[in-house]
């Protein structure tokens, strides 16, 4: 089990951040996430066997939104 | 082509322009016409070609987002715009579709900058924190990064530089711009052995510092953690509108198809699709939330959340500790009676026996000592320390009681000393007895300074319809009520125990509800914790206050109680502002879709203006100021 924060572009629609957090949540792997909506944020709690922090990453972008940074 | 937003919307409103003019001026140039079955079919046109076109580059993005979320199952705004887009096209509404993908577009882009400009003063804090320090190595001045800096290393800070870490000043004086800690840009003098934060400026002057506390463990660092956890701590109201929305965007759908079966308006239903996005409502109180946050820190206060804001600006009761809340929190010993001794013996003696205590009326007493009979080397034998009264020790073979009133209440005190303590007492004194075996020897006075701001203060408080102040105080009624009457105070409680604090506070809780605890964290902290709200003054330098309480006034300056209080209700007011807004909007557009009177690029239009009026009324929050209603 790996925690994970990453830092996207600046979230500016609600409806973003409940878009990312249902698309990382529904990801086989993820054991838990939330977006925070004002420092946009991800905080991803994940299985590291089944998945890496690279494929969160490419699942946040392809929709749409830009990763900045991770730690 | 790849563009950047801001082009995206220069390139599609250039078109939008356009083909507005163009149709407008019914310039149907270049017509094509071609129908592949009977009526059905395309005209093409100059003006609808640009439409197409403007609706392709502002929507391109849109219809992307609207996808991918598809694939993971997710219907998303995106996607409802999409298809009233496309459904535009279908229906022959070329101009409607351009209009409404750019208003969406335009609307996102000016969404962003208003949010951006909100979490600005925010953003700025936490980018503050000290990039590079220098610190001296054997003789030489060497650059690190605040991470390599360690606890113990000499610090050098030059006119104009940022101090890099907490620590205390070896060599130097100077003028300190503390704005970042304690929101108060008037500069202050330090010299040799004064505290000095990291993140603060020095003015003019020149401070060889010993590191304290560096990294993450500065005040500074501390004050970003707080600052960056709560902007995310969502506020009650918030979660209401959340758990509305969710049904909201459904149902609208759900009504767009039932239309659509019934009436067979294609129109009406993708208008509804339109506007089925909650967006006023649903950044009504976030965006208010961080924007009073970013004022709060700027003024020195911190927050720890929405929540906090919003319970802050319901209470109706505030209640005060007394020593180092209303009263600076230093005592200094006034006087002192020998009775059959010397004054300096009892003072001797009630040195010796305070030894080890750090309880600030002992600091008095040994300060006292230490300038009248010089320095003082012995030490008590045994100590026993009683919490809320006083201290039991040994000393030479006797033994001693030091204490206030409680300690010594199955003792028979001469009537002439009672009157003697009585008297001292209503005049605003604490008093200390000092027993040796059975007999009293001495009593010492103490008084503690009344902070500058404390009156103005409880004016304020009630200028602002606080309905009640209270006093919560270990001290004695008669001292305690001195207080009360000079500062106007409504209530006092007088003789409490740390633990009896608390369940008064419970009371008030029961009684008046909400019920804000004010406290310098230092002999408060259970009370602090265990309030609805727990306000601690004097945060910096303080890490348990900064811990436990719900809003910290970093400085020691109690007035700004105000601000933190208004600032909340400020905040609920625009939150019911907003609110109130949105709702209105969304109700007024939803029945002129379904009588027709609003039509797709209306409703985008309304609907993103909306949302923009409610953002910048909350961007109204970082410029409050207390000024304006008090004073």
């Amino acid at each position: 089990m790996q925690k994970v924060i990453f830092q996207l572009e600046t979230l500016t629609c609600p409806s973003c951040m409940a878009k990312i957090q249902t698309a990382l949540q529904k990801t086989k792997g993820v054991l838990e996430a939330e977006v925070l909506f004002n420092s946009s944020r991800a905080r991803v709690t994940f299985d590291e066997e089944q998945i890496s922090s690279k494929d969160l990453i490419a699942v946040i972008e392809k929709l749409g939104f830009k990763v900045i940074g991770e730690k | 082509m790849k563009l950047t937003k801001k082009q995206r919307v220069i390139v599609s409103a250039i078109l939008v322009f356009l083909s507005f003019i163009l149709k407008e001026l019914k310039l149907n140039i270049f017509k094509v016409e071609y129908y592949y079955y009977q009526d059905y079919g395309f005209v093409i046109t100059l003006p609808n070609v640009i439409m197409v076109m403007s609706t392709v580059i502002s929507g391109i993005t849109i219809f992307k987002n609207a996808f991918n979320a598809l694939r993971y199952k997710l219907v998303s705004i995106e996607l409802l715009v999409s298809i009233a887009v496309i459904g535009a096209f279908i229906i022959g509404e070329y101009w409607e579709a351009a209009a409404v993908t750019f208003l969406f577009l335009l609307g996102a882009f000016l969404e962003s900058i208003t949010i951006d400009k909100t979490r600005k003063s925010i953003k700025d804090l936490l980018d503050s924190s000290p990039k590079i320090i220098r610190i001296l190595d054997n003789g030489r001045e060497k650059l690190l990064n605040p991470s390599d800096v360690k606890v113990g290393d000499i610090v050098i800070v030059k006119p104009g530089e940022q101090i890099g870490v907490d620590g205390i000043i070896l060599e130097g004086k100077a003028y300190l711009n503390q704005a970042s800690i304690t929101g108060e840009s008037m500069p202050v003098f330090k010299e040799e052995n004064g505290t000095v934060y990291s993140g603060t400026f020095i003015e003019s002057g020149y401070l060889i510092i010993k590191a304290t506390k560096v990294g993450k463990d500065t005040t500074f660092s501390k004050i970003l953690e707080v600052v960056e956890e709560a902007q995310d701590k969502k506020a009650r109201v918030q979660r209401y509108i959340e758990k509305f929305s969710k049904y909201y965007t459904p149902g609208i759908i759900i009504l767009a198809i039932t239309f659509f079966i019934i009436t067979r308006d294609l129109r009406l239903s993708l208008t509804l699709l339109v506007i089925a996005c909650p967006g006023a409502l649903v950044l009504s109180t976030p965006m208010a939330v961080v924007s009073a946050i970013g004022n709060g820190a700027k003024h020195g206060i911190l927050v720890k959340g929405g929540e906090t804001l919003e319970l802050i600006g319901k209470a109706k009761v505030v209640a005060f500790d007394k020593t180092g809340t209303l009263t600076v929190g230093k005592p200094i010993v006034t006087k002192v009676r020998g009775i059959g001794v010397s004054t300096d013996e009892v003072l001797k003696i009630s040195a010796i026996l305070e030894t080890y205590s750090e309880h600030p009326l002992a600091q008095a007493i040994i300060k006292k000592a230490s300038e009248k009979l010089g320095k003082i080397d012995e030490v008590p034998t045994k100590t026993n320390l009683i919490i809320g009264k006083g201290i039991a020790g040994v000393y030479q073979n006797k033994h001693y009681l030091l204490g206030n009133y409680r300690l010594f209440t199955n003792l028979k005190i001469d009537y002439e000393i009672k009157e003697y303590i009585a008297q001292e007492e209503s005049r605003g004194q604490t008093v200390i007895l000092l027993q040796e075996e059975e007999q009293i020897i001495g009593v010492i006075s103490l008084s503690d300074e009344i902070r500058e701001e404390s009156k103005q203060l409880i004016k304020s408080l009630k200028k602002m319809g606080i309905k009640k102040v209270v006093m919560l105080t270990g001290d004695n009624p008669l001292s305690a009520n001195y207080l009360s009457q000079i500062l106007g105070i409504d209530e006092y409680y007088a003789e409490l125990m740390p633990d009896e604090k608390v369940d008064k506070l419970q009371e008030l809780q029961r009684k008046y509800g909400p019920t804000i605890m004010v406290g310098d964290g230092i002999n408060d902290a259970p009370a602090l914790t265990l309030a609805d709200i727990g306000i601690a003054i004097g945060g910096s330098g303080n890490d348990v206050s900064m811990e436990i309480a719900d809003m910290v006034l970093m400085s020691d300056n109690i007035g700004k109680l105000t601000h933190g209080i208004g600032l909340s209700r400020k905040m609920i007011k625009i939150i019911k502002q907003n609110i109130t807004f949105a709702l209105v909007i969304a109700f007024g557009l939803l029945l002129g879709v379904i009588v027709q009177k609003v039509n797709l690029s209306l409703g985008m239009l309304i609907h993103e203006l909306s949302v923009i009026i409610v953002l910048l009324n909350s961007l109204r929050l970082l410029r409050y100021r207390v000024d304006s209603i008090t004073a």
